[in-house]
């Protein structure tokens, strides 16, 4: 679709680097290893182009190849739990013709060198950016060593290095059979000259690529020996637990410490502006402390606050006009002329991320330095974070990045790290702090609320000839990366809402940034989709209905110029048997979106009993994702986004009172359990295009889906999240 | 107060508070940090151990009622034959995301097995549900424990 709109500007955000954005001579570097091997420095994206812009080459990725043949592949991605680490692997082995057990990732260490670049102030995991980012320059990178190693070869022989192939791990000379391998090769290849140009494989010479290879990381998950941030033990560390203002914005004004400093093991009492820290010799005594703490609380500023009154601000906020994100036509002519008017108002609640490892942060504070272990998904702003607070020039900051017990984007945050390190200046020796749930939960910083005012025109057929939309809530990238955030727009806030797949010849939305007093939000898994393709797709629904058509062939009719949409749309509709009778309080919903660079459509299949209690049993989902790196990483993904999303739909919602939030542990803040897990079925489109994201997009389809469902099966429209069983009863 | 207690076939003694939860005894004096925390109130599962066979929370656990039990830990429960079946099932069928409740979801699973080896999905939901994924792997789980249920 070619769409006039505000953000094309701002648009590189999301967007996956163009396939041939990249001068391979402006990201990569190569030369000898220490210990005689080969070392290939790259400049990864990550997903912002701000990092393209720099003119000095920064390298935040290498490749070595030891004389022993064993490759290494430092990458600044982190692995979450999203299977990075082996996708990230195949792509390199591919190229380099080598088997992936060859490959081994590790976490970029912390180099000052590196993050002394404050453009790498944004290095980060998020945004389902690593295997966007990384497919065409790491494939390229692989190519490069693997042509050196090849050229190496051909010198040694002194033949022609178009009579040598490379192929399991050596180089092969075709007409003599002779054979070296790449531990070999190395250190010569270290001295052949970059080639200017490199030739990737076609596609259909993948041995890799687009199998179900065996995640690398997955053996020490079921034995007990990963380690995550939270299990790092330092020698001679205390460990330490804390209670922050239970309203946003309170200071601490008194404590008595007696009772707690009597507990056995307690070995400190630490007091900040805003918290207080318990450290003693294990967790157990250091919880038993916190709870015998008194702390009287100046609850501050907004000690008043609850979700209505924020609400209540947004919806004003969507009376007066926003920043145009995107105008096709003339949507309130078409509207005024229109035949039927389709209007409502939507909400979603703010949300906690709950990762299953607590926030959690270690940290050794010297007089000259200060040493920190954590599990991050944004390691040099942790890095930044830690080095401001203790007035530390940023070399002197020492970060050991750690496995994550779920990010989410949570840990694109370091408050956390900042926490640990003010309590941290005060005890001498490392520390490790560690965040009860409750204090996870109520201290969590917050998937957006966010109000929408949406209407549609439609004509004597029902279809749609205006659209129009205006949004509220915060944004969170104006806080997390200022610049971009541009003319009141940013391109997270609105990606769902805008460039939808459908085609309307009139058609406008406007987003209105309101930040809510006290509450801070931040990333989530799907962040600006998990709220725009709930309100899009369940609005698509209300107009079929309006329209009084089938679901399906309404938005089917709407897709000719989005073939993608349509064919996982059609494959989704197919493999649930769209359209086949169900029993009475059964129905199914569908929704279909472009984000991520990915096209998704799902069909649930929905339960309401007569109390109005919703049961998803059954998922259908449909995904073309581009080039498929390892299809078992891509199901796995779709299902753990789908449940995470049916949490959203079914339990998520975080509510303030009195300036605190009131959900505490997961009896308060409940998260799906497996026996309301359904089958979830994912079908992959094949195709040729640059891999897109996978890690949320599940996440923001089910949703609509879900209560679309819901609709489905009760004709009841739900436009508030999460789902409220009390207006699903079954009237007597 | 000093105790005794066994773990994995090893005896271990510790200075702490009798109401001390056996899952900061286990992670922070002993050391063993397969046993994962995630919400200190017997509702997420992470923090499950076996204690003579059966499936504990350790969080809620106080050290105190401990006796002369045997604990088995994440650490060894490769080494009894229901345990040993799930890890594997778990890496055949790719059953991991960040890993972090996986330990609790293996010894849940792992005490399930052993108690009864052909269990039916509702055998599943029971003996599966006080164990929380957030990362959402229950398919997997499910089609894990009938892999090694079969196995
Ligand atoms: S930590 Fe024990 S059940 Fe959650
Ligand atoms: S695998 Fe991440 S919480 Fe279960």
């Amino acid at each position: 679709m070619t769409m006039d709109h505000h953000t094309s500007s701002a648009a590189p955000f999301r967007r996956p680097p163009s396939a041939d954005g990249f001068s391979r001579r402006g990201f990569l570097k190569a030369g000898a290893a220490a210990g005689g091997g080969l070392m290939l420095s790259l400049s990864l994206p990550f997903g912002d182009d701000k990092t393209k812009a720099a003119d000095a080459f920064v390298p935040n990725a290498f490749i070595r190849i030891d004389r022993d043949g064993q490759i290494f592949l430092t990458m600044p991605y982190v692995e979450m739990g999203q299977g990075t680490y082996t996708s990230i692997s195949m792509l390199i082995a591919e190229e380099l013709e080598v088997d992936l057990k060859q490959v081994q990732p590790e976490h970029a260490r912390p180099n000052e060198k590196l993050y002394a670049n404050p453009l790498l102030g944004v290095q980060a995991t998020g945004n389902s950016n690593a295997i966007r980012g990384a497919w065409q320059p790491l494939r390229e990178a692989g190519a490069t060593a693997r042509t050196m190693l090849v050229s190496a070869a051909a010198k040694r022989w002194n033949v022609d290095p178009s009579s040598c192939r490379a192929q399991s791990g050596e180089v092969l000379h075709m007409p003599t059979g002779r054979r070296l391998k790449y531990g070999e090769l190395a250190a010569d290849a270290a001295h052949m000259p970059v080639p200017a140009k490199v030739a990737l494989k076609r596609p259909d010479d993948f041995k890799l690529i687009g199998t179900r290879a065996k995640r690398l990381d997955t053996p020490a998950k079921v034995n007990g020996t990963a380690v995550y941030g939270i299990d790092v033990r330092p020698p001679g560390v205390k460990f330490a637990t804390l209670a922050q203002s239970p309203a946003f914005g309170g200071r601490v004004k008194r404590v008595d410490d007696t009772a707690a400093r009597a507990v056995k093991g307690v070995r400190q009492i630490v007091q900040l502006d805003d918290a207080v820290a318990v450290v003693a010799d294990h967790m157990g005594a250091a919880k038993k402390g916190l709870a015998v703490l008194k702390i009287e609380w100046d609850d501050g500023p907004h000690a008043k606050l609850n979700t209505d009154n924020i609400a209540q601000e947004l919806a004003t906020a969507t009376l007066n006009a926003g920043a145009v994100a995107q105008n096709i036509g003339d949507a309130g002519k078409a509207m005024a002329a229109a035949v039927t008017k389709v209007e409502a108002i939507y909400q979603v609640p703010f949300l906690a991320h709950a990762t299953m490892e607590p926030m959690n942060c270690t940290v050794h504070v010297r007089k000259d330095g200060c040493e920190i272990w954590v599990g991050s998904q944004a390691l040099a702003r942790a890095q930044a974070g830690a080095a401001k607070t203790l007035g530390l020039p940023l070399d002197k900051v020492v970060v050991h990045n750690h496995l994550i017990g779920g990010g989410f984007g949570r840990r694109l945050d370091v408050d956390g790290v900042i926490r640990a390190v003010e309590i941290a200046r005060q005890v001498d020796g490392p520390v490790k702090v560690v965040w009860t749930r409750e204090e996870d939960i109520q201290h969590d910083m917050y998937r957006p609320y966010w109000f929408d005012r949406i209407s549609a025109a439609l004509d004597e057929n029902g279809k749609p000839t205006a659209w129009h939309n205006r949004f509220a809530g915060s944004s969170v990238i104006a806080r997390w990366l200022p610049p971009g955030f541009k003319d009141g727009l940013d391109p997270d806030s609105t990606e769902g809402a805008i460039d939808l797949v459908y085609d309307f010849p009139n058609f406008h939305v406007e987003y209105v940034r309101v930040e809510p007093p006290g509450i801070q939000t931040a990333f989530w898994r799907s962040v600006g989709p998990s709220h725009n393709v709930f309100v899009t797709e369940s609005f698509m629904d209300e107009l079929a209905a309006a329209a009084k058509q089938d679901a399906v062939a309404y938005r089917q009719a709407l897709l000719d110029k989005s073939p993608r949409a349509k064919a996982v749309l059609e494959l989704a509709a197919e493999k649930a048997g769209w359209g086949q009778p169900l029993p009475e309080r059964v129905g199914r919903g569908v929704s279909v979106q472009f984000v991520f660079a990915t096209y998704l459509a799902v069909v649930t299949e929905v339960e309401v009993s007569t109390a109005g209690n919703v049961r998803v049993r059954r998922v259908v989902c449909a995904v073309e994702c581009g080039t498929v790196v390892n299809p078992d990483t891509v199901q796995a993904q779709i299902q753990s986004a789908a449940v995470f999303g049916i949490t959203a739909a079914l339990h998520g919602e975080i509510t303030l009172k009195d300036g605190r939030v009131e959900q505490t542990n997961f009896d308060s803040y409940q998260i799906l359990r497996i026996d309301e897990a359904p089958a979830i079925e994912v079908y992959i489109v094949q195709s040729p295009e640059p891999p897109g994201g996978m890690g949320e997009a599940g996440t923001s389809a089910i949703v609509p889906a879900i209560t679309n469902a819901i609709f489905a099966a009760t004709g009841k429209r739900l436009r508030k999240l999460p789902v409220d069983p009390a207006a699903l009863k079954k009237s007597a | 107060m000093a105790f005794a207690i066994k773990v994995n076939g090893k005896t271990h003694s510790v200075d702490v508070d009798d109401d001390t939860p056996l899952l900061w005894v286990l992670r922070d004096v002993l050391g063993m940090t397969g046993t994962k925390f995630g919400c200190g109130m017997a509702l997420c599962g992470a923090c499950t151990v076996h204690v003579n066979g059966e499936p504990t929370r350790s969080c809620i656990t106080p050290i105190d009622s401990m006796g002369t039990s045997a604990i088995t830990t994440i650490e060894a429960i490769g080494a009894t034959s229901a345990g040993a079946k799930i890890q594997k099932a778990w890496l055949d069928r790719e059953v991991v995301q960040c890993g972090y409740c996986q330990s609790g979801q293996i010894m849940s699973a792992a005490a399930l097995l052993a108690s009864n080896p052909r269990p039916t999905d509702s055998d599943i939901d029971n003996a599966m549900s006080g164990n929380i994924c957030r990362c959402g792997t229950y398919v997997r789980i499910r089609e894990a424990i009938k892999a090694a249920a079969s196995s």
